[in-house]
């Protein structure tokens, strides 16, 4: 049952896939243009998603399973987050791991769905833009933003965390 | 199969949380009120019972996600797969009841009414 039949066996060297030196390279399947950047993508889903896990799940429980959780989510709470490095780090992080993570898995959708060359291009070309759109967004509200506003009069508005008192008078 | 069209479908659903999320926190950049007030409408509680959803598809993602990548990278990784599929499932309902629990305990709380 196991037996090989000898003149199945190819051998390992020596002999060219057929008609290999006879096809444009660009109908290949061994071309090597695009392999490298689907495996980078396949280890960078593996390698962001371990990521995301740990991202995800302390920003889930810091945001809503301590204190007042869902109650206590106001401009004060962000800004006072945002006032150490770290989360500002930590929020970054997630921007750009979760939206290059995602946006590559609704690529590959697209490209599984998609059948029409046109159709793909199209959602496509909206998914990269609106990727781009909100990381740059995302990432300059974390680096342009101001905790501690002031009203006309120069008074600090009822919407300011408590650090701000320090920070202004 | 299934858990690879559970895995696809929370995924979509997740990907347009994220670009709704980064939009409403946003905000900040605006106005303390324009923040104040969107984030308002997540503590009411069609929206309570939709994070639970939300947060439901995130642990169902995590977990599959990790281990996919034991069957992709773990030697005995194939072999066990199913068991991995069952221990997804227990883990993502262990997970589920303890964050609905305290989630909508936190909710009554502080909850002011309609």
């Amino acid at each position: 049952m196991t037996a090989t039949n000898s003149e199945a066996v190819l051998p390992a060297q020596g002999i060219e896939a057929p008609r290999s030196g006879r096809i444009d390279p660009k109908y290949l399947r061994s071309s090597a243009s695009s392999g490298s950047f689907e495996m980078v993508a396949w280890v960078f889903m593996r390698v962001s998603g371990a990521a995301l896990v740990v991202l995800i799940f302390v920003h889930l429980f810091s945001n809503l399973m301590v204190g007042e959780g869902i109650h206590q989510i106001d401009f004060a709470f962000v800004a006072g987050k945002w006032a150490n490095p770290v989360w500002q780090f930590w929020d970054l992080t997630m921007l750009w791991l979760a939206m290059l993570h995602g946006t590559n898995g609704m690529r590959t959708i697209i490209n599984d769905y998609a059948e029409k060359d046109s159709t793909r291009l199209w959602l496509k070309s909206i998914l990269y833009l609106a990727c781009a759109v909100i990381i740059i967004l995302g990432t300059l509200v974390i680096f342009t933003f101001e905790p501690c506003l002031l009203d006309d009069a120069g008074n600090l508005m009822d919407y300011s965390p408590s650090f701000c008192e320090s920070v202004v008078n | 199969m299934w858990s690879w069209v559970g895995h696809r479908i929370t995924g979509v659903g997740i990907f347009f949380f994220l670009l709704v999320h980064v939009l409403d926190t946003s905000l900040v950049r605006v106005s303390p009120e324009a923040y104040d007030a969107v984030i308002g409408a997540y503590k009411h509680p069609i929206m309570i019972m939709g994070e639970i959803g939300l947060v439901g598809a995130i642990v169902f993602h995590a977990f599959n996600g990790l281990r996919i990548i034991l069957v992709d990278f773990w030697k005995q990784g194939t072999r066990y797969h199913r068991q991995m599929l069952w221990a997804v499932m227990v883990l993502w309902f262990v997970t589920m009841v303890a964050f609905s629990i305290r989630h909508l305990m936190i909710f009554f709380e502080g909850w002011e009414g309609f």
